[in-house]
Formats: structure tokens, sequence, C-alpha cells
């Protein structure tokens, strides 16, 4: 018994003796805030896949830190017609299989994208009607009609070229082993584990990568990823919530790297979308107005993040171009609410029912929702709700009011059309304005950015009017890493970009 | 004997089949369209809607599904994960030793400390260190592992830098790492279970004490300690074996909590991502292997009850 006792403890001190940073020096570990889908750009859904993705898979074209349009596996291009775009590609560019990288293959890939049965790509660039091929190094991409907001999504996953010869072998299991022509190649993938990529020695733009692995690691609870920086078990957080920045803060092997979001939080109202629909909310205009007025909206961002997050009152995050500056979050007045609803002659207190989604920090949203509101003679009815039954809820027009929040796009047609728009596929509750609906359409054959972005104020103050959807605030990034990361440049989109990045011995 | 055991045997086919249409009965209670969920942004779009039903069948009547589904299972084919693609059998292959390892340490754990520390309270009954270890046993019982598990990881990862927080390695891989990444987890699963344990040890243990066979081993001159763990204990470990077995069932729904907030990739963190993301394949695969898995040893113990009674096999 004794001699057990002995090789239990000394297996414990041997145990316990091990560091949790003894992974490999040039390993970045990144921890992901859930778990990617399919690692298949034509079939990925969620946010995080994109951040696999960044290491993963190259796009025609990036964003820099600036949002800028910058050519990557593009080398230039230009619109020859207001719908034909010419596409000039990077030469001596090779997949992870070896395969070259031509126009051949961004044909296919753009197709895949456009006609692979249960593709997430097909509403983003659905406007494209063919892909031609000029010569091994030049496409021509034919559009049905012209649209701005185009270019923007070769930046992302619909941008994203594949090896032909792997695509078509695998087929719809294309995403269990992935070959793109990024900066890191596929190793493995353990379901809620982590995913394991290593350095692509071909790869066109070696000299900017200096890690040899990257393994992503998904950590749901917010907690524990902060535990786990702190502990050196990783090197890199993607997302640190608020209350938790300080403690990165105070912490000297540490440090934040905040950025403006693309993400923003709203209120989205049920003003037609079936019986839910008839309140005097989701019927009468003043008496959202009289909502928005009765919030103070920097005061819910103070007490429950920090202040970290900025008010707003627009889609269109700070950081983008087409920012419309003029449209600014009201401040609270509550005697104006209450005038703007005896003006609307509704009986009081006014029922709201809110659907939050059940996480701690909304959940708190809500209830300061409830009382500011409450102040001005609504009566807001909270139901948190699991967030994968909110959303088919809304969908199904079973809501008066949702919390919900929208990660954002680079193209402010991401963030206005879908939601906006008579038929835009995520207007759950089925505004509809005539004007709001030509001026998106307007805005989509504008190609420049003053032009668009004086439509999209013209659109504001319409739906401000309106208040379809009640804007609250922007998002950060807020990552959170180890000192020994350098080089790393935040994006507002927030994604993880591994070229210049690198880690100290 | 043959007889009892052939009976049990055919018992179990019926009794799987009706979990199997139990979870998947049970899971179009859930709210939320799977569909809604796999479309995401464009989850407004009725075509795209529309072809995601199609695809997973989804738009047959639940019948269709149900007997499609499991004449898959029949053929050995639990269909695959409609998140990752990949197969369902290949991912429960995956996390099931993780979960396994898991629960062994932790079971293992529950036993060192329940039963030592059942036995001492009984035989210092009343005494400190009774209140001592029944205010430990207490405490184990009504802590929750969540909780225990962050406070234990901020403690021993955060402050004191001795273990890993979270992850997984397999015990091929790297033992001493496995070890290390495993051994926080399974303290805090097996924590409850040994207060468990250490109750009912104590009660078996405060019976067996007050038997005429240990006045009469103390009688003879026995040492206390022969008196206890020959006499007393062995006597006392009948209720307390069965009531072990019984955790296992309390290890494996402890192990969805701990393996959350350990990220360590098994079965419970497997049901759990696969019902919040609505991939119906997963649940209903990950739900009829344990199922069949508890099924298939409380066959076991029947067996091993004969074996072990012999008042049984005539029965």
């Amino acid at each position: 018994m004794r001699r057990l006792l002995l090789a239990a403890a000394a297996t414990l001190l041997a145990t316990t003796g091990l560091s949790p940073a003894r992974a490999q020096a040039q390993t970045l570990r990144i921890a992901l805030r859930e778990d990617a889908d399919i690692l298949d750009p034509t079939l990925a859904r969620t946010y995080v896949s994109r951040i696999v993705f960044a290491g993963l898979c190259d796009k025609l074209f990036d964003l820099n830190d600036k949002l800028e349009t910058v050519p990557q596996l593009a080398l230039s291009y230009a619109w020859t017609t207001p719908t034909e775009l010419v596409i000039k590609l990077r030469p001596d560019v090779v997949f992870h299989d070896g395969e070259r990288m031509d126009a051949e293959a961004v044909r296919y890939s753009l197709m895949r994208h456009l006609t692979m049965s249960g593709s997430f790509r097909r509403s983003e660039i659905n406007v494209m009607d063919r892909v031609e091929v000029v010569d091994p190094l030049t496409v021509k991409i034919v559009l049905k009609a012209p649209s701005s907001p185009f270019l923007a999504q070769l930046t992302d996953r619909a941008g994203m070229i594949v090896s032909p010869k792997a695509a078509e072998a695998a087929g719809k299991d294309f995403g269990l082993k992935p070959v793109c022509a990024g900066p890191f190649r596929f190793v493995e993938r353990v379901p809620q584990d982590r995913i394991v990529l290593e350095r692509f020695a071909q790869y066109w733009n070696k000299d900017a990568i200096k890690l040899d692995r990257v393994t992503y690691q998904p950590i749901p609870d917010s907690s524990v990823r902060l535990a786990n920086l702190q502990a050196g078990g990783i090197d890199l957080s993607e997302q640190i919530v608020p209350t938790d920045v300080p403690a990165v803060k105070a912490n000297p092997r540490l440090r934040m790297v905040e950025s403006d979001s693309l993400g923003y939080q709203t209120i989205a109202f049920n003003v037609a979308n079936g019986p839910r629909a008839k309140t005097a909310l989701g019927q009468d205009s003043r008496v959202r107005r009289a909502f928005e007025l009765s919030i103070d909206k920097g005061a819910l961002v103070q007490v429950v993040y920090n202040g970290l997050y900025a008010t707003t009152a627009q889609a269109i995050s700070p950081a983008s171009p087409f920012h419309v500056a003029g449209v600014k979050p009201l401040e609270r007045d509550v005697a104006k609410a209450k005038a703007l609803l005896k003006e609307a002659g509704v009986a009081l207190p006014v029922v709201v029912n809110m659907t939050v989604p059940n996480n701690p920090d909304l959940r708190q949203v809500g209830e300061i929702l409830q009382s500011m509101a409450g102040e001005a003679g609504f009566d807001v009815r909270l139901t948190a709700s699991e967030y994968a039954s909110a959303l088919s809820a809304a969908n199904r027009g079973e809501f008066e009011a949702f919390v919900t929040a929208w990660s954002g796009r680079v193209d402010p047609d991401g963030n206005l059309f879908g939601f906006l728009h008579s038929g835009g596929v995520l207007n759950d509750g089925k505004y509809a304005n005539p004007k709001v609906d030509a001026l998106l359409e307007q805005a989509r054959a504008v190609a420049d950015v003053p032009g668009r972005r004086a439509i999209y104020a013209e659109m504001f103050e319409q739906t401000k009017q309106d208040l379809p959807i009640l804007y609250l605030w922007q998002q950060k990034n807020l990552v959170g890493m180890s000192t020994r990361v350098s080089g790393f440049v935040p994006v507002s989109d927030g994604m993880i970009r591994l070229q210049g990045v690198s880690l100290a011995k | 004997m043959r007889s009892h055991l052939g009976t049990r045997v055919l018992q179990v086919i019926p009794t799987i089949l009706l979990v199997s249409v139990l979870v998947f009965a049970l899971q179009q209670l859930m709210p939320g369209d799977p569909a809604v969920v796999l479309a995401g942004e464009e989850r407004g779009d009725p075509v795209v809607l529309a072809q995601i039903r199609s695809e997973l069948w989804l738009d047959r009547s639940l019948p269709v599904q149900y007997l499609h589904w499991i004449g898959g299972v029949f053929r050995g084919d639990l269909g695959f994960s409609w998140r990752i693609r990949q197969p369902v059998s290949e991912l429960i292959l995956t996390k099931l030793p993780v979960t396994l390892q898991l629960g062994g340490m932790a079971f293992l754990i529950a036993l060192c400390i329940g039963v030592p520390m059942g036995i001492l309270s009984a035989v210092y009954r009343n005494k400190p260190l009774d209140y001592v270890a029944n205010f430990v046993g207490l405490a184990g019982l009504s802590t929750p592992n969540f909780w225990l598990g962050i406070m234990l990881i901020l403690l021993v990862s955060v402050q004191l830098g001795w273990l890993p927080p979270s992850g997984y390695v397999p015990l091929v891989e790297d033992w001493r790492q496995s070890l290390a990444t495993t051994i926080m987890p399974a303290f805090v699963l097996g924590n409850a279970i040994a207060a468990v344990l250490m109750r009912h040890t104590r009660s078996a243990m405060l019976t067996a004490m007050d038997q005429d066979y240990v006045r009469t081993a103390r009688a003879k001159g026995l040492r206390e300690s022969r008196v206890v763990l020959r006499h007393a204990f062995r006597n006392a470990l009948v209720p307390v074996v069965t009531l072990g077995a019984l955790e296992l069932g309390t290890l494996l729904s402890g192990a969805v909590l701990t393996e959350q907030v350990f990220s360590i990739p098994g079965f419970g963190k497997l049901v759990v991502d696969a019902v919040f993301n609505r991939d119906y394949p997963v649940v209903q695969g990950v739900v009829l292997v344990t199922a069949a898995l508890f099924i298939l040893l409380n066959l076991l113990a029947d067996v091993l009850y004969t074996v072990i009674n012999p008042r049984l096999r005539t029965a």
C-alpha cells in the first residue's frame, strides 16, 4: 500500500512539474469562442471558421487595417464595364497539394461557391452571371447587373480559391481535409478540441510567415479562456469579454489589442411578420421611437460592458469609410418619450415582450432596458431564450422585440440590404418601405464611396423615423495575447491574420 | 441460468428500440428549427431552407425520418454530423475513450477519497474526525462542478501554474501530459461521488460495526485495524459496491458539465455542442450509444449477480 502511495505521489509530482507552456516555441495557440463548423469555404457558416480560414485559405482580395481592399491571390483588377471585372492573378501560386493556382482554378472555385448544393456563398455572389478564363492568369467575371458590394465579397469566403482537384475528389467532404493556397496547410482536426495547421513551405508570400504551426482551440467559457491565457495554456484569445479586459491589462505577461469591430447589437422589432406584429410597438413607429428615447445607451454600455463599446445609431462601423457621421445616437429623453406615447394615443403601460439571448450579459442588458423603458411607460417583459431557438422564432415571426447581433460586413450592403430591404433574407420583422428599398438598390449600383455614403445617409433619415431596428452599440474586437506574440495587426473584421506574426521564445 | 441470461439478452433489443424512438421523438420537442440554424445568414430564404430540409430528410414525415435513421443504425451507419459532416460513429469512437478515461480516473479518485473517509468517520463516530469528514462530504455534495472547476483552474493553473487549465492529450500520445490535463477535471467529477460514497460507506460501516461478529472479533482480542478492515469493512462493502456501480451514471452526466468547463473533447461536450447547434444525428447517435452502454452494463451486472449469488441461478 505504501509503495502504491509513493508511486502515486511520484506520478503526481512528475505530472505537476509539467509546464502548460511546454508546446513548441513557434506553435501559436489560438483560443476560439466556439468550435468552427465545416472547413469548406463554400459550406461554412460560422464566424470562427472564418478565423481558421485566415490561416488556411487565401482569397482573391484581402482587407488591410484601413479596411481597404487589397489584392491577395489577385495581382490587380479593373472594371472594364460596370458589369465586367477583369482580374489578373498572381503567378507561381500553388495549392497545398502542389497543384497550380490559375484562372481555371479561380473559375472552378467561384462557380462552386455559386452552384454547389448547400452553398452559403450563393447569396453573396448571386449577382455573378459567369466567369471566363481569358488566359492562364486572367479571369473575367461577368455580373448580371452593376454591383458595388461585389468586390468586397471576394475579400471573404466567396473569394477563397480551393484546389479543383482536391475539391472534385472529396465532393461535399472537402471540408474534412481542405486544400487551399493559404500560408498554412491543414494537418488535423479533433472536433471540439483542436484544429492544427502547419506552415506551407511553398506559400507565395512565405517570407511573411514566421510560425511553424498554429493550433486553434475552441474554449467556449470566457473565464476558462482567460484562465488559459493567464496560465500560458494559449498564446492568443480571439475574444476577451469586456469585464475580463482589466485582468488582462493588469497582467504584465499579457496585452490587449483593441480595434473597432464591424459587429453591432440591435433590437429588431416585429412590424409586419404575422400576428405578433399587431401590437402598439409593431404598428406605430412613434411607440418605437418613444422606446428608443427611453433608453440611455451610454449607461447601458457602461454598466454591462465597462464602457468599452461605443453607442451607435447605425449599422455601419466608425471604422468604415461608409460610416455616416451625422447619424448619432439619441440622448435619453423620458419626457419626450412620454409625449410621443401620448401622441400615439396608446394605453399605458405599453407591454413589450422582448426576447433576449440567454447569456449573462444580454440578460443584464434586458433587465436594464426593462428598468429604463419602464420609466417612460413601457412594461417590458423579458423572455431569455437559447439563441438557436430565438433565431427560429424570429424567422417565424414569433417575437415582438428581439435583442440580437450581427458580426458585420466590410461592405455596408451586407449590414443593410438583408435587414432593411423588403426582400431581405434577414428581415425578420418584415419591414417594408419602398423608399428604403429603392435607396438600397440604388446604392448597389453606385461605385464611389461618397456617393454611396450620401445614399445611405438619406436612407438612415427614413429608417430613423420608421425604426424597424434599434441600433444599440458597436462592438470592439478585444484580442488578448501573450507579450511573446508580436507582429499582430488588428483589422476590424476581427480575423486573425498570421502574416508577420511571430512568437518570442 | 442459461434461460435467464437468454431472456435478459432478448429484453435488450426492444429496450434499445424503445430508447431510439424516445430519443428521436424527444428531439422533435426541442424548440428551434434545425434548418433555420443551419441556414445561418440565409435563414430568411425559403429556397435555401427547402434545400436544407430536402437534403437532410427534414421535409419527410416523422415516421419516415425515424425509419431512415434507424435503418442506417442497423446497417452500422449513424449518419453524419450536419455541422462538420464527419460520420457520427467516427465522432463517437474518438470521444468515447476520452470520457472513459476521465470517468475512470474520477471514479478512482472518488474511491480513494470516499471509502477511507467513510471508514474513518464510522470508526471515529461523533468525534472531531467524524465531523470533519461529514463537513467535507457535505461540501463535496453541495459544490457545483462548474464552480469548483473554475476555482481550481484559477488556483492550480493561474496562480500556481502547476497544471494546464484545459485541453486534453490522449494517453497514448503522452501519458504524463494526459494525466496533467485530466487530473483536475477528474478530481472535480470524482469529488461529488466521493461525498456520496463516503456517506454510504459510513452508514454501512456503522451498521456492520454493531454486528455480533464484530463484537466477537474484538472479544477474540484482534487488533482494531483488523476488526475494522477485515471484518466490518468487508461486509459493509456490498452496498458500497452496488452504489458505486449506480454512480457511474452520475459520472457520465457530470462529465457533460466538467468537460465543458475544462474544454475536454469528450462525450459530454460532444452532446452539449450538438444540442446547441441542433445537430440531430450527433445527439441521436450519442444518446443511443450511451443508452446501449448502460443497458449492456446492467446486463453484465445481472450476469455477475448470478455468478456471485447462487440463489439467483434457479430463479
